[in-house]
């Protein structure tokens, strides 16, 4: 049961970190800021010039 | 588990592996089951990782568990974060899957099943695995260094500039290609251009709530997307039913291009948060649960592949593309096998989440190892159908003729029956007006995945939705990677073009801005529309193309690997990265000699230059004229520069070797880990 809950914890991880749930979550903590309209845009500024230029596969 | 349990275990996998790869190669005569392809692939994958993975790891590598990795070292909570070991893993595959696996496969089923899955299985263990786990360990230990840069540190200035050069050609033949795939699928089926049109306001829809209602909540959003799209491939049918709907949908293949042209020029010009980012987010839904689907399906289902394990077409007559076995079924395939372009996420995003050097070996060589599968399984889409079948959808109408029953006669003259009933039928069953002429290989491998899901979910009457969103998903994120690529490109002319002027350089200069971008969609556009144009389809040529510039990326890659595995006197081991680049040396160089200077005009760029000039003119000729004599150019700079690679690694490695040259091996100090100290 406990490896069911960890390898659950493990792919909602993954999929938080695929999804960029994850760098929104960091940005927030970084920032101190609380999830709001105006600290997603402010996110989305930040975190699009380092996510545009990451190349993907043919 | 005890000494005599594993060896009893791992000689099990070996034995039941030798079966499997037996049965897949010498089994002739009767349609074989799916599923000995399935464990051929396990096994093979299993061994390659526990033993060949592992020897590289401890004797060539010597994988460090107590030296920090920029992740820790260099951590800012952005781009350099110390990640848990499976969500990279999951994030490297995320980034390195792509169409390529799932069309190179398809199309070099012309073969026959054999070729494809025995260069899959072996490119992959001997070959794509190593180049991403070197690469990806060599990034790591030069504070994620890219490919470019650490060809220029490692080879010299030469490596880097070649380096740079082969990433912008492979990615605008690469679009130029994958836009062509589109087009091919899309064209004269209102159905599929009406889903792939929803998912434009379903993307606005996901990015105005990602905004507005509930900021970052993505998952949550792609999966409210997920079902708005297989809502509007429901709907797709009530469209193509629909006389004055369908005509709205119907689109001729020069129109299609046009428009994704003007989709790539404006995804790479406007700010991305409302429509691109969305749609990234919902492709990356999509394309992760297919996959999964697939591998479920083919296992549950394990069907019955009826393409036989090699073709006649292996003397380089085929009708899918021209040219022999070797060099050009290693050629077609490149991702599933090995792919340069890996590398470039290798040495990218990927090696700046790593937390331990020991994690490399799961991350580069393992996520490979999956991606490898997802090119078995799209071996077994393509050869489930009647050959027959196969052959009538991916055949141009320039070599099989326009009339339904001319083509059905062709393919059944070359031994494989099909009759225009069939195909009408077939067409009918998926909801289409017709299969004939769909070359690029996204049809086929549409037509494929309904057959073996219609055979279970929904029996017969939902093929139609089955193939549709097939063709949704292979759409849906090739026009992803469109957006994106030409973004990346765009970036990277800007910054080279900030070195002769500075505001060129600026992202948000729009001179400069509009300006690269035109440059960069009016290079792949150009690649589009000569495939849109080109009476053979435009795949036969093309992508050949994109297969050669991909593996001689690759080609650098195991430049730079090698030469690094020289520098740390690890000379002895070098095979391990020599022989793949060799091999990628010989296949590639041939090629490319083929396809610049070989007579036959199907298959040489320039004799079919030559047969248009002699041959009646039309309005096209002097064009097509043009294009083949440029294809002919491209593949030969492309070469030259790889050659001039190669000649300056190999003074790097004389000098090391002969001790006439320094070698400093330019790694980054050595840190001792925290991360072992808290964990006790």
């Amino acid at each position: 049961m406990k490896r069911i809950v960890i390898s659950w914890r493990i792919l909602i991880a993954t999929l938080r970190e695929i999804f960029d749930e994850a760098a929104y979550t960091r940005f927030l903590n970084r920032a101190g800021m609380a999830s709001s309209s105006e600290t997603y845009a402010a996110f989305r500024r930040e975190f699009e010039e380092v996510k545009v230029r990451r190349p993907k596969c043919c | 588990m005890n000494k005599p349990l594993k060896i009893l275990g791992w000689g099990t996998v070996a034995v039941l592996g030798a079966v499997a790869v037996g049965t897949v190669a010498l089994h002739r005569g009767e349609p074989i089951n799916a599923l000995w392809l399935v464990v051929a692939a396990t096994c093979c994958y299993a061994l390659g990782y526990r033993f060949y993975s592992r020897f590289i790891a401890v004797k060539i590598l010597a994988l460090d568990g107590l030296r920090a990795t920029p992740a820790e070292r260099l951590e800012n909570g952005r781009d350099f974060l110390v990640t848990n070991k499976w969500v990279v893993f999951g994030h490297h595959f995320a980034a390195i899957a792509g169409p390529g696996p799932l069309v190179g496969p398809v199309l070099a089923a012309q073969f026959g099943y054999l070729p494809g899955t025995m260069w899959v299985l072996a490119g992959a263990v001997f070959a794509g695995c190593v180049q991403d786990f070197v690469i990806l360990l060599f990034s790591v230990r030069r504070d994620g260094k890219s490919l470019t840069e650490m060809a220029k540190d490692e080879i010299g200035r030469v490596g880097g500039f070649v380096a740079y050069v082969a990433v912008i050609s492979i990615l605008i033949i690469l679009l130029g290609v994958a836009a062509l795939i589109v087009v091919n699928a899309l064209k004269s089926s209102p159905w599929g251009t009406f889903t792939i049109a929803m998912t434009m306001p379903i993307a606005l829809l996901m990015g105005l709530y990602l905004r507005r209602i509930r900021p970052g909540k993505v998952l949550e959003v792609s999966a409210l997307g997920f079902v708005l799209v297989l809502a509007a491939i429901w709907g797709g049918q009530y469209v193509s039913q629909n006389e004055g709907l369908a005509r709205l949908f119907t689109f001729s293949a020069p129109t299609l291009a046009i428009l994704i042209m003007v989709y790539g020029f404006a995804a790479s010009a406007l700010p991305v948060w409302l429509l691109l980012a969305p749609r990234d987010y919902l492709s990356t839904f999509v394309k992760l649960g297919t996959i999964a689907l697939l591998a479920v399906g083919i296992v549950a289902l394990h069907p019955t592949l009826h393409m036989p394990a090699l073709t006649r077409f292996v003397d380089g007559t085929g009708p899918v593309f021209a040219g022999k076995i070797f060099p050009f079924a290693f050629i077609t395939i490149a991702c599933g096998a090995i792919s340069g372009f890996h590398a470039l996420i290798s040495s990218g995003t990927t090696p700046k989440l790593i937390a331990r050097e020991t994690e490399t070996r799961m991350v580069g060589y393992g996520a490979m190892m999956c991606e490898s599968a997802v090119a078995v399984m799209a071996i077994i889409a393509a050869c489930v159908m009647q050959p027959g079948v196969y052959f009538a959808i991916n055949s141009p109408a320039g070599i099989v003729g326009q009339a339904p029953a001319a083509a059905a006669a062709t393919i059944s003259g070359w031994g494989f029956p099909v009759t225009a009933a069939d195909m009408q039928a077939l067409a009918h069953a998926v909801g289409e007006q017709t299969l004939y002429n769909r070359t690029g290989g996204a049809p086929a491998f549409a037509v494929g995945m309904a057959h073996i899901f219609s055979h279970s979910l929904g029996g017969e009457t939902l093929m139609a939705l089955w193939y549709h969103f097939a063709i949704m998903f292979e759409a849906l994120f090739i026009l992803t990677i469109l957006d994106a690529g030409t973004r990346v490109a765009r970036f990277m002319v800007q910054d080279a073009l900030g070195h002769v002027y500075k505001p060129l350089g600026r992202t948000s200069w729009y001179p400069s801005i509009l300006g690269t971008s035109a440059l960069i969609v009016g290079a792949w556009g150009y690649f589009l529309w000569q495939g849109v144009k080109d009476p053979l389809g435009g795949i036969n040529s093309l992508w050949p193309l994109f297969g050669i510039s991909n593996q001689l990326l690759a080609t650098v890659a195991l430049c730079v690997a090698t030469t690094i595995i020289i520098k740390m006197h690890r000379a002895k081991y070098a095979a391990v990265t020599l022989v793949p680049l060799g091999w990628l040396v010989v296949v590639t160089f041939t090629a490319s000699w083929q396809k610049m200077f070989d007579p036959n005009p199907r298959v040489g760029f320039l004799a079919q230059a030559r047969a248009l000039v002699t041959g009646p003119a039309t309005g096209a000729t002097g064009r097509l004229i043009f294009n083949n004599r440029l294809d002919a150019a491209v593949t030969g700079v492309l070469v030259v520069m790889v050659a001039l690679v190669l000649v300056e690694s190999g003074r790097q490695w004389w000098g090391i070797l002969s001790g006439t040259r320094a070698t400093p091996v330019k790694e980054s100090p050595f840190v001792r880990t925290r991360l072992v100290e808290e964990q006790g």
